[in-house]
């Protein structure tokens, strides 16, 4: 490890505040486009889940084959 | 009967664009009326002094020539597209890629054309150094030959959209700055008394490769938004 | 050749198969993203002449490289679209917009952070951040178009248009914005000269590339299967699936 203390890699001789700030914008960034999708996807089902139940497995619509 | 060919054909659709133009001068002219307008903007913003004027005068053309070019190439296709002449166009045998481009030619020669032709008028009022004028008008003459083709491309994916008028402009503007970039370059080359011949071949090239691919992209929009 | 072809126009493959590799991709990239940062931040030597600002180079570079390439896979789709009309290939497109978008941003954010400590000012009209500016600015566009079209299939075709045309105009706009600023350059801040970089910071460098295009394609796959869903909801795998309650 480059720096000898936690206070001294927090720090980073000034620049810790831009270096740290930067990497956290950027991982909240990741994680948010890492996990919106999954939520889209999981919102979804459970949406459709609860639409096929009312409609007791009788499902409005077309339904195609594949 | 007998299909037109292709050029009699283009030829007949040019002059019924600038018929059409025509028959409403004050369409013609309220894109000169804004560029005229938003050039008085800058006065009043920047403040009246002569030097500040003149060093900003190359690009404040520039940009308001762009806008105003803007403005016009939402409308190319929206007539022709609400009166159904555009499905017609889409199934005539003659090939679409000529055919837009006798559209665009035409926004042109209305707008792109009139615009370089006044814009010494405007460069004086702005106090330009009268010799870079030739460079402004030649590179505005063809520069927004260029913008009109990139503007088709935009008017074509949009006509079909009820709210066009911003989106075209979002999406279109990007791929005018280089344009900008090169016409500017070559009125301020001309200020310092540089040739500006290099940048108009520059213009010269872009206008070559947009008027190569541009149609093909114009017509592939018209064809999805006939879709709508 | 042509039955892969094939299978890659079937939703429901493509739905399990973006499954099983997410299970196993995911974790890894989270991982590997992990390790790179932490490299790059505590364990490289600091720049000579920047200090320790210059770590930041480790998330801003990876995240240009890779938004200006997912601008290159989402035309590409776009063309698979266009000229084969694949339906997945429509889906896919979509799904890079966003993505490639955020890490635009990222790379905005992080570089104008960059600036601060190096250049002194939070925004430098710089060739490298303009163009980036202006490549955000190409895929703003693209989801506007998308989200303006009622038809999503016409919205898909449109936007494939438009991608094409930016992937041709991408080079013109990086040249000419290149050369608009070496002639405009003020001569305080060059600082970006032929500089070689040491192995102790290209390597940890190339490894975090390497993660960001594996976070690039898990949120590409994520995002597909989101749209599949979502476009298939009245196919009968779906509702299956729905139905059975299990998920991934």
């Amino acid at each position: 490890m480059y720096f000898e203390t936690l206070a001294a890699a927090l720090q980073m001789d000034g620049h810790g505040a831009f270096v740290w700030s930067a990497y956290l914008i950027t991982l909240g960034v990741i994680a948010f486009i890492l996990y919106a999708p999954k939520r889209r996807e999981k919102r979804f089902l459970r949406q459709l889940e609860g639409q096929i139940r009312r409609s007791g497995g009788q499902v409005a619509g077309a339904i195609k084959e594949v | 009967m007998r299909a037109a060919s292709s050029a009699a054909f283009c030829a007949r659709l040019l002059r019924r664009q600038l018929v059409l133009g025509l028959r409403r001068p004050v369409e013609i002219g309220n894109p000169l009326l804004f560029f005229a307008m938003v050039i008085a903007l800058f006065p009043l913003g920047l403040g009246p002094a002569p030097d500040t004027l003149a060093a900003f005068a190359p690009g404040i053309l520039w940009i308001v020539a762009l806008l105003s070019n803007l403005l016009t190439s939402e409308g190319v296709f929206r007539g022709d597209f609400e009166d159904g002449s555009l499905e017609q166009l889409l199934l005539a045998p003659q090939p679409l890629y000529f055919s837009v481009l006798a559209y665009v030619l035409a926004q042109w020669l209305l707008t792109g054309f009139l615009l370089g032709l006044l814009s010494p008028l405007f460069a004086l009022m702005l106090g330009l150094e009268p010799a870079a004028i030739p460079a402004l008008a030649g590179s505005l003459l063809l520069g927004t030959a260029v913008l009109s083709l990139v503007g088709g491309i935009g008017a074509a994916l949009t006509v079909g959209l009820r709210r066009g008028g911003m989106l075209i402009s979002l999406l279109i503007l990007p791929f005018y700055m280089p344009v900008l970039i090169f016409g500017s370059g070559a009125v301020q080359a001309a200020l310092a008394g540089a040739p500006a011949a290099p940048y108009l071949a520059i213009l010269g090239a872009m206008l070559c490769m947009a008027v190569a691919l541009a149609p093909l992209a114009i017509a592939a929009g018209l064809r999805i938004s006939a879709d709508t | 050749m042509w039955s892969l072809f094939h299978k890659f126009g079937s939703p429901p493959w493509l739905y399990r198969l973006s499954g099983s590799i997410l299970r196993w991709l995911l974790p890894i990239t989270v991982i590997a993203l992990v390790v790179g940062a932490v490299w790059g931040v505590l364990f490289t030597p600091p720049d000579f002449r920047q200090g320790n600002s210059y770590r930041i180079i480790y998330i801003h570079v990876p995240a240009a490289v890779v938004a200006l390439a997912g601008y290159y896979v989402m035309a590409i789709a776009g063309a698979v679209s266009l000229i084969w009309r694949m339906k997945m290939a429509d889906v896919a497109m979509r799904a890079c917009a966003p993505i490639g978008a955020a890490l635009t941003f990222v790379a905005l954010v992080t570089g104008s952070i960059w600036g601060k400590p190096t250049w002194g000012t939070w925004w430098v009209w710089d060739a490298r951040i303009t163009s980036m500016l202006i490549l955000f600015f190409l895929y703003l566009g693209v989801i506007a178009l998308y989200e303006a079209y009622e038809n999503k299939e016409l919205a898909a075709k449109a936007c494939a248009v438009l991608s094409l045309v930016g992937t041709v105009n991408i080079p013109i706009i990086y040249k000419s914005v290149d050369w608009w600023y070496s002639l405009h350059q003020p001569a305080s801040i060059k600082f970006t000269g032929d500089t070689t970089i040491d192995p102790s910071m290209l390597y940890p460098l190339l490894f975090m590339i390497i993660s960001f295009y594996a976070l690039f394609t898990c949120a590409l796959l994520l995002n597909m299967r989101a749209e599949i869903l979502q476009r298939e909801q009245r196919t009968a795998w779906v509702r299956r699936l729905a139905g059975s309650g299990e998920r991934d």
